[in-house]
């Protein structure tokens, strides 16, 4: 009896909820596959989706948003021979679930540790409280493949925030197999976006463009690169989450630091009377 | 109008020298090149003094005094004692509030029950709620053990001078930085009274440094590699080149900058109410505010009534002499920005806008400009588009709430939103919606040093105020 032949995996770009090819027809080979690589284009896709997605996962309740990124840590546990036949070492997997699963929790956590009320000096209500900031552009860092990138899209997209994330050139498989995941959660089409490719090709188009409001460049590592892209993010002023030089330990507790970079403050003044 | 007698504000609190230098390291010391501006009273062309033009050697000197500053004094103080001297400093400025207030002006133009009932008690008050977070930024919500980012510098605009300063220094000497802070260069005489200030509280040598310039002086701070954190506020395209400035460095960025904010009032709003909160968005400090209520969005089945309740206010309002406690609206602060002002009220009338004013005698010297308003203005036209600055209303009209929303998002500023009506459910679900930092409701121009401020998109982006304004100056 003959040995049975694999059904080999496409791996493509996650746009929109969808997984499309690159639109200029192009593929690299990694880790022994023909991954898609994007071009300026699909870039610009991946904002027009992201941007589509904002209205209804910004507006969407804080506890619905928990839900679905909880979906999400649920699918990351049932996908975990999958990802360490990739290469993912267990314990990474392990410590990626678990990574979700504490950014899920923030969903109706956060306004209250962040916000609040503020005892102005005079009869009126006054309240702050964090807003999303739109679309975010993400550049995930180089490794770990996984944890790594996970460590970077949860905390943008937890708030409501949408995101187009670059994925690491060099191990892009655990990306396209986490956007499987995300597309079997219940995650709306465009809150998270996916491209693989040369960051070369793919990031300045997302630092320069007028529709994206904040940008990650966490997996940037060439200092020139990096402020080339700063240079570029300047022109709408977008918000700008640097590169932490040096290592960064991916194990240790996260903080609020990536969720609060990605919010914007609104404060809303009532007089009192009768 | 009535006829009121003059009741001018004395001068003679104030004592203003023939010229002044930097404020470097705990003196005032002469620039290394000897270059000097004039400040001018806008009110009267009259000089009011000389200042020193600080070069990039005494940005240098200033940024040297500041980080000896932090590194021997102000960064190994125990918060309790930060606190204490900026206690001091708070209780000066309430001693010398009027002193102050006239000073400010004299140099800014701003009427005096502006500076002596809004800006000066803010200052004061900015500084006593900082001086209070210096020794708690443990429970401050940043980690158990926030620390300092270093030297910030800081630059700051002309149109509300000493709250602006208030709102830089106080939070970042509260949490452990020393400064170095570049008045604007037509607005400089409060910040070199608030050096003074900082001697009298025997504030440590260096811990806040002033110098004075303009634009090639604030590039030259801003770009100092000795520097750790850049707050700016001011115009939209210097943020801009600031932001491209810093791109790759260390330093830490806030910028807080312009607006087209959309006062929008609905068919239910009390009419005379909205109209004094109309009035105050746009007028208030001649309409140089950043977050000025500078496009009115009145639903169309209400517009006659409101504008012509409108109109008859406007016709109420006084102008004239800054000191006059009877002013309403004072002096445009330059020559410069009154042009601009002109400028783009001609480009309005230009595009098809209806402009008005109501009859108004201006002043023979100084800068002045009419309270005006335009209507049949489309988003399109540049007074809808454009921060004036000035006391300018661009008037358009809405009908449904959806459509209120997409015409006050349709801006890439975003730093406030006025909304007026007697429904609560409708100001929350127009809150929510609005893409702004802060958003009033059937109230404006309101500011508190617990609020935080700051806006959204092309506003800039931080916030000053508040517990959210101590994380612009903490390694966080």
């Amino acid at each position: 009896m003959s040995e049975r032949v694999a059904v080999r995996k496409t791996y493509k770009l996650f746009i929109g909820g969808k997984f499309p090819r690159s639109e200029s027809g192009r593929s690299y080979l990694v880790q022994d596959s023909n991954v898609s690589l994007a071009s300026r284009k699909d870039a610009r896709d991946a904002v027009v989706a992201a941007r589509a997605a904002v209205k209804g996962w910004a507006g969407a309740t804080a506890y619905n948003r928990g839900q679905i990124l909880y979906r999400v840590a649920e699918m990351l546990e049932g996908r975990r021979e999958q990802f360490v036949a990739l290469g993912v070492p267990g314990d990474e997997v392990d410590a990626a679930t678990d990574r979700w699963v504490w950014y899920a929790g923030w969903s109706d956590k956060l306004a209250q540790v962040y916000g609040g009320a503020n005892p102005v000096a005079g009869p009126y209500f006054n309240l702050s409280a964090p807003e999303p900031t739109g679309v975010v552009a993400v550049v995930a860092p180089e490794a770990p493949a996984l944890l790594g990138l996970v460590s970077v899209i949860a905390p943008a997209i937890v708030t409501g925030n949408t995101v187009v994330v670059a994925a690491s050139p060099s191990a892009p498989l655990a990306a396209v197999t986490l956007a499987e995941v995300l597309a079997t959660s219940d995650l709306p089409g465009g809150v998270v976006n996916i491209l693989t490719g040369r960051l070369s090709e793919t990031v300045p188009t997302l630092a320069a463009h007028m529709d994206v409001n904040a940008i990650d460049l966490t997996g940037v590592t060439d200092g020139e690169l990096a402020a080339d892209l700063e240079v570029r993010a300047a022109e709408n002023l977008k918000r700008v989450l640097r590169p932490v030089p040096g290592d960064h330990d991916w194990t240790a507790d996260p903080g609020l630091g990536r969720m609060t970079a990605l919010l914007e403050t609104k404060t809303v003044w009532h007089p009192k009377g009768v | 109008m009535f006829e009121y007698a003059p009741a001018p504000e004395s001068r003679s609190v104030v004592d203003i020298k023939p010229s002044y230098g930097l404020f470097i390291d705990g003196r005032f010391v002469d620039p290394a090149d000897g270059g000097s501006l004039k400040s001018v009273n806008p009110a009267s062309e009259e000089v009011l003094a000389e200042i020193a033009e600080g070069g990039a050697q005494d940005v240098d000197r200033a940024v040297r005094a500041a980080r000896k500053a932090y590194e021997k004094v102000w960064g190994p103080m125990p918060g309790r004692d930060r606190a204490k001297y900026l206690y001091r400093i708070a209780r000066i400025i309430q001693e010398r509030s009027r002193e102050l207030a006239v000073l400010e002006s004299l140099d800014n133009g701003k009427p005096i029950k502006e500076s002596r009932d809004v800006d000066l008690p803010l200052v004061a008050a900015h500084f006593f709620y900082y001086a209070g977070w210096a020794d708690k930024l443990p429970h401050a919500g940043f980690g158990v053990n926030p620390q300092p980012l270093g030297v910030a510098a800081q630059v700051i605009p002309w149109n509300f001078p000493l709250l602006m300063l208030a709102w830089k220094i106080a939070p970042a000497l509260a949490a452990g930085n020393t400064v170095v802070l570049k008045p604007a260069e037509t607005t400089p005489l409060t910040a070199l009274l608030f050096a003074e200030i900082c001697q009298q509280a025997e504030l440590p040598a260096g811990v806040v440094n002033i110098v004075t310039g303009a634009g090639e002086t604030g590039r030259a701070l801003v770009e100092h590699d000795g520097v750790d954190k850049v707050a700016f506020t001011g115009s939209t395209d210097v943020g801009r080149a600031i932001a491209r400035a810093v791109a790759g460095s260390r330093k830490k960025l806030t910028l807080e900058l312009g607006g087209k904010a959309a006062n929008i009032v609905f068919d239910d709003a009390p009419v005379d109410q909205a109209v004094e909160g109309i009035v105050n968005g746009i007028f208030f400090n001649q309409g140089h505010v950043c977050c000025a209520g500078s496009r009115l969005l009145v639903q169309e089945s209400v517009a006659e009534q409101v504008l012509d309740s409108l109109k008859r206010r406007m016709a109420q309002l006084r102008v004239g002499d800054p000191l006059d406690k009877n002013t309403d609206i004072g002096a445009i602060n330059s020559a410069a920005q009154l042009a601009r002002i002109q400028e783009l009220t001609e480009a309005g009338a230009a595009e098809g806008a209806q402009r008005w004013s109501p009859p108004c005698e201006l002043p023979e010297r100084g800068f002045w400009f009419a309270p005006t308003l335009f209507t049949g203005v489309t988003q399109a036209h540049r007074i809808a588009r454009e921060e004036i600055f000035g006391p300018v209303l661009s008037v358009l009209t809405f009908r449904t709430p959806a459509e209120a929303v997409e015409k006050a998002n349709n801006t890439p500023y975003g730093l406030s939103a006025g909304i007026w009506t007697e429904k609560g459910s409708r100001i929350l679900w127009m809150a929510d919606r609005l893409r702004a930092g802060v958003v009033w409701a059937n109230t404006f121009n309101k500011f508190d040093p617990t609020s935080p401020f700051g806006g959204y998109k092309e506003s800039g982006y931080g916030r000053e105020g508040g517990r959210h304004g101590l994380e612009a100056y903490l390694n966080v």
